[in-house]
């Protein structure tokens, strides 16, 4: 028994050993090996670097509450902000100045567009109160958030070295407050606006001949027939609809960042609402023009509600067909003929 | 005059935080807000490496041309700092900076943030030097002690150097030529245009 132990034990040990003798030999060289160099396969920023797409970042995983903070570095980021400083600044300059330019070239041209015919004092309805409310929320809230929106892409240039740092900063955050409330009345001006209009916007036969002769707007006598609104009024309604979409959704993204998603989108947010911001402000200088000291008598429709019977005549031929053919038929709508006094 | 910059040793940093702890001690850091931060690449996976993070204080920073308000200035020292009394919390600096460090210590509605904080290479702010009311809105004013940034400052594998741009860089050409390798000079590239060739 004793001897049979002993063997057995003599047994285990050199077999023990054999083994350990066979692991030391493999695994010597390795642990050498990770010695000599422990980050062959270390990540190095330049690698990263190289793999790294358009608007990609490098990331990694933070062990702070702020999971948003991951990311170590995005390259991409001043492509943003040299876009932002440079074509969406331009643009905006290129907008409000251009549309000046435009204006008074045309104002120093064709001068003033008169109701060719005297005014007839006949006053009809042109647009209700209804009306007139979406269009007057509609537009003063643009105009309150175009300057508010342009002040902060140009009035760091502009306004800053006239105002000083404290009053310019002041200004700039009543104006960013003014932005963010003031939004939620143009999203519903221009949504009232779009149903009460959309009706009489759809593009028809007649745009085409009113686009053909110009729309009057060149030469001195020309007067295309139009219905209630004109393609020239009808563009103006499209590119109000779809660029006021366009700011009303990047502008709800850009006030709630966290539904919009990561950086990326923000960026791309902004941008989109500055480029469009400045393409109506374009549009809307020239409209603002048009409507007020460009023509005779337009300011009206939209001021009282009631314009001249000769100015609709005019400008709006096929409308007042239509309208005095209702009030001839003794429907209700005659309440829209009176006199001015 | 020194051209301040920070430079991580990603081959020497155990992702202790101590950093980022040192950070939000010596300046008061509000909640929620981390001027420093311990970002680990490839974590769990051979070859990771953690790299500690804030402001790099650009070279022409993009945070500076972005903002509406222009309160940014950048020091005799290359620091970049802003001024909060300016600063209108639109977040532009944020969407801009390559580094995210940006931090802002509100969420209001409508996204609306209180004023930029980020990291001020503990140097202060526009206010007199260590006054009361710097020390409110920025935090502590080391660089006008005649001391470094304290992340740097106590890290405890001295991984984070922060210095003149050309000594640090001098430092890391020595480590990784003594040890043979490097994971590079994370940030520099990007935030001032070249970075730490060996």
């Amino acid at each position: 028994m004793n001897m049979k132990t002993l063997v057995q034990r003599f047994v285990a040990v050199l077999g023990i050993l054999a083994v350990l003798g066979i692991v030391g030999i493999s695994v010597t060289p390795a642990a050498q090996a990770q010695q000599i160099n422990p980050t062959a396969q270390s990540v190095t920023e330049e690698s990263l670097f190289e793999a790294l797409q358009d608007d990609q970042m490098v990331e990694g995983r933070v062990s702070i509450p702020d999971g948003l903070s991951s990311g170590l570095i995005k390259p991409g980021n001043p492509s943003w902000a040299s876009t932002h400083t440079g074509l969406v600044r331009n643009l905006s300059i290129a907008a409000v100045v251009g549309a000046i330019v435009v204006l008074t070239l045309f104002y120093m041209i064709r001068g003033k567009i008169m109701v060719d015919g005297k005014m007839s004092g006949i006053r009809i309805l042109r647009f209700t109160a209804i009306e007139r409310f979406a269009h007057w929320l509609m537009a003063g809230s643009f105009i309150i958030l175009a300057l508010t929106g342009l002040n902060l892409v140009v009035g760091r240039t502009m306004i800053l070295p006239w105002l000083g740092e404290g009053a310019f900063s002041t200004i700039t955050i009543w104006g960013k407050i003014a932005h963010n409330y003031v939004g939620w009345a143009f999203m519903l001006g221009l949504t009232l606006s779009f149903l009460v209009w959309v009706a009489h916007n759809i593009p028809n036969k007649v745009d085409a001949e009113w686009v053909a002769q110009g729309g009057g707007l060149l030469k001195k006598g020309v007067h295309p027939p139009a219905r209630k609104f004109n393609a020239g009024q009808k563009v103006i309604f499209w590119l109000t609809t779809l660029g006021g979409a366009a700011l009303s959704f990047t502008g709800f993204m850009l006030l709630f960042p966290i539904v919009a998603g990561t950086q990326a989108d923000w960026q791309f947010y902004q941008l989109i609402h500055g480029i469009v911001a400045a393409g109506l402000s374009f549009v809307i200088i020239a409209h603002i023009y048009i409507g007020s000291i460009g023509m005779e008598g337009a300011f009206d429709a939209m001021g009282t509600g009631e314009v001249d019977l000769n100015w609709a005549k005019e400008h709006h031929s096929l409308w007042v067909e239509e309208v005095q053919g209702k009030a001839k038929s003794g429907d209700s709508s005659a309440r829209g003929t009176q006199p001015a006094e | 005059m020194a051209r301040m910059k920070f430079l991580c040793d990603a081959d020497r940093c155990i992702e202790c935080n101590a950093c980022v702890t040192a950070c939000k001690n010596e300046h008061e850091v509000p909640w929620g807000i981390n001027r420093r931060r311990v970002v680990t690449i490839n974590d769990g996976l051979p070859g990771e490496r953690s790299v500690s993070m804030a402001c790099m204080h650009c070279t022409d920073a993009p945070c500076a041309a972005v903002c509406p308000v222009d309160c940014f200035y950048t020091t005799d020292d290359a620091v970049v700092l802003h001024s909060k009394d300016t600063c209108i919390g639109c977040g532009y600096c944020f969407y801009a900076c390559p580094f995210g460090a940006p931090q802002y210590p509100k969420v209001g509605n409508f996204g609306t943030r209180g004023k930029m904080d980020k990291c001020t290479y503990c140097a202060g702010g526009p206010e007199a030097d260590m006054t009361e009311a710097e020390y409110v809105k920025y935090g502590s004013n080391r660089l006008a002690e005649g001391k470094l940034p304290l992340c740097a400052e106590m890290c405890s594998t001295k991984s984070l150097l922060a210095g003149d741009g050309d000594i640090i860089a001098e430092i890391y050409k020595e480590r990784v030529v003594t040890r043979g390798y490097g994971s590079g000079a994370w940030g520099w590239r990007t935030a001032y245009g070249d970075t730490v060739t060996v």
